[in-house]
């Protein structure tokens, strides 16, 4: 298997304009992802697939990332007039990092499945927030193995792929309106409550007990 | 376009097929005996003809995934074995294998033998059964099921006297392995093994040249090689086709180089193959069993380096998978330092075998929808985790 940075080399002479980097993994695992730009996924995706030298003909796993934004102070010098006298002093500065969703796609190949002892070739992709720019192309047409994970990344995460050609809940059920998946979800008191008419009767039961009263 | 867009969503209800007559639409489960759990296939039959298959998931939904986020890593465990419950220990293996990844540990060599033990133990009991269920679809009620799950019990009862439970085994740690082997378990394994070519024998000749079982399952639900890879299909599904993609052999995990075994390939990729190459798989796992058997050396079966207390990993991420009985099985696990994972993903093969099922039944006879689904050998609480 070729590195993170081989790979990357390879992407920019077939592909100058992807605009493809590098994610660094610290773990000791040391697989390394390969960032993709939204707007030129599908490209580098089919190019992977289709490279002789690659033929990363095998998406083993897809899923999502959530990613909430932070707030985060910092301590910042600034220069202020203390008492007519220039002075550097310490403030407290509140910065909002913005959050993003993430899709991470596991690749493999098969056709050289025997020529190395192979890590898993890692692409992820980034919306450009969590509420409303949660767009992401499909790369349901290059590699169908995600079509039912991207589902489920639409349903638990709420990444919308675009380009998929059934892209609609999953494991929850089409009623239903959150992302489970996200780090600030609240769990509801009752999953499955729906109003019925035994609570239409409990209400008129109730009331005509209170005007009994009064 | 915001999220929720989708929410409403159907597809259309398709009433009249090309030759003018009206389909019919039935909803195969969520309950039915041939669908192995909870799981629907909403169909649309021409005739006896399926024209249109939309496989409907999510009756055994409990979010594995943010359950094992909210506890920490080793608490996970134990929820690995409800996966595929037929297969806890290779559910163990595969995340153990992750966590080790991500946290750099060894595993000793001991430790590695037992795991090929369970895990090629787990393969038999999982292909037998599949193999007696398969069957007991096709209408060969009680006796090939029974066979299996006669053996089945055997090794159950190894996993019990080793682990303290059947199903639930909660036996592999991060680094190795929970307990020693109780006295005299090896030999007692020694002997069940002894036993399986006879059983496996027995099923071969009850099945193999079965009339009914060729007649019913040759040229039934045939996968081609190039859409198998290109949807993810793993294991015995993706073999079946002529794919020679074992994870064992590709991955070499564990030990699996030192051990002398061959991968059984299909030629038509249908449910025959599907059912002999699991024959020929079990005979496999009892060739690497004798060998391990043979092998096992004494030592430690934890690295000393692994911590039960206080574990966490360093920040970053890890994707390990193995060869588990039902195809790839992977964890993807991602740690911020804290105790617990930040993400915790369980790649199930038993879901993405299934994305190619539209396209196995398509033109097929409804009576064969029953044996192409049990032939992809599936576990309802791995789907929907």
């Amino acid at each position: 298997m070729k590195t993170a940075e081989e790979i990357l080399a390879r992407i920019k002479t077939a592909l100058p304009e992807a605009g493809v980097e590098v994610a660094p993994n610290p773990s000791p695992s040391a697989q390394h992802s390969l960032l993709l730009s939204p707007a030129s996924a599908v490209a580098v995706a089919s190019f992977l697939r289709d490279d002789a030298e690659l033929s990363l003909d095998y998406c083993s796993n897809a899923t999502g990332v959530d990613w909430p934004g932070k707030e985060i102070t910092e301590k910042v010098k600034v220069a202020k007039l203390v008492e007519g006298v220039e002075t550097l002093v310490e403030e407290a500065v509140k910065r909002v990092e913005p959050g993003y969703l993430e899709a991470v796609y596991h690749l493999y190949s098969v056709k050289h499945a025997r020529r190395e002892i192979a890590g898993p070739v890692v692409l992820r992709m980034r919306t450009g927030n969590r509420t409303d720019q949660v767009t992401l192309p499909s790369l349901t047409p290059v590699w169908r193995s995600v079509e039912f994970q991207e589902r489920e990344i639409f349903d638990l995460f709420g990444i919308v792929f675009a380009g998929h050609p059934d892209l609609r809940r999953i494991l929850m059920w089409d009623e239903y309106e959150d992302h489970p998946m996200r780090k600030d979800y609240i769990d509801p008191d009752d999953y499955e409550y729906e109003p019925t008419p035994h609570d239409e009767v409990l209400k008129r039961a109730e009331m005509r007990k209170t005007e009994a009263t009064v | 376009m915001t999220a929720t867009a989708f929410k409403t969503y159907r597809p259309p209800v398709m009433e009249v097929s090309e030759a003018g007559d009206e389909l019919l639409e039935v909803a195969m489960g969520p309950h039915h005996p041939s669908t192995h759990g909870v799981f629907r296939m909403d169909v649309a039959l021409d005739g006896e003809r399926v024209v249109k298959l939309k496989p409907v998931f999510g009756y055994l939904h409990r979010n594995h995934e943010k359950i094992a986020e909210k506890a920490s890593y080793l608490a996970s465990m134990p929820y690995t074995d409800r996966l595929d419950y037929f297969c806890s220990l290779t559910n163990n293996w595969a995340y153990a294998l992750a966590v080790e990844k991500l946290a750099g540990l060894e595993v000793p060599e001991r430790a590695e033998y037992i795991r090929v033990i369970t895990a090629e133990l787990t393969r038999i009991q999982n292909h037998a059964s599949a193999i007696g269920f398969l069957m007991q679809e096709m209408g060969a009620s009680g006796t090939p099921l029974m066979y299996a799950f006669r053996e089945r019990e055997k090794i159950l009862d190894l996993f019990e006297e080793l682990t303290g439970s059947r199903m639930m085994c909660n036996y592999m740690r991060f680094g190795g392995c929970r307990v020693e082997l109780p006295s005299g378990w090896l030999e007692k394994v020694k002997t069940v093994v002894s036993g399986l070519p006879h059983f496996i024998d027995e099923t071969e000749a009850l099945l193999t040249g079965n009339e009914i079982l060729m007649a019913r399952s040759q040229g039934v639900g045939v996968l081609k090689p190039d859409l198998a890879v290109n949807a993810g299909v793993t294991g015995v599904m993706l073999r079946c086709t002529g794919v020679n993609y074992d994870i064992r052999k590709v991955d070499h995990y564990g030990i699996y180089d030192r051990f002398k075994f061959r991968v059984p390939l299909g030629d038509h990729g249908d449910i025959y193959d599907r059912y002999m190459l699991r024959v020929l798989e079990m005979r496999e796992s009892v060739e690497i069993l004798k060998q391990a058997l043979k092998d096992i050396p004494a030592g430690p079966i934890m690295d000393p380096k692994s911590k039960i207390r206080g574990f966490r990993p360093k920040p970053g991420e890890a994707y390990g998978r193995i060869e588990a009985p039902k195809g790839e099985l992977g964890f993807y696990l991602i740690s911020d330092g804290s105790p617990n994972p930040y993400r915790y993903r369980v790649r199930p093969p038993s879901l993405i075998n299934l994305t190619i099922l539209e396209d196995m039944c398509l033109g097929q006879n409804v009576a064969d929808v029953v044996l192409i689904f049990g032939s992809v050998d599936i576990v309802l609480g791995e789907v929907d985790r």
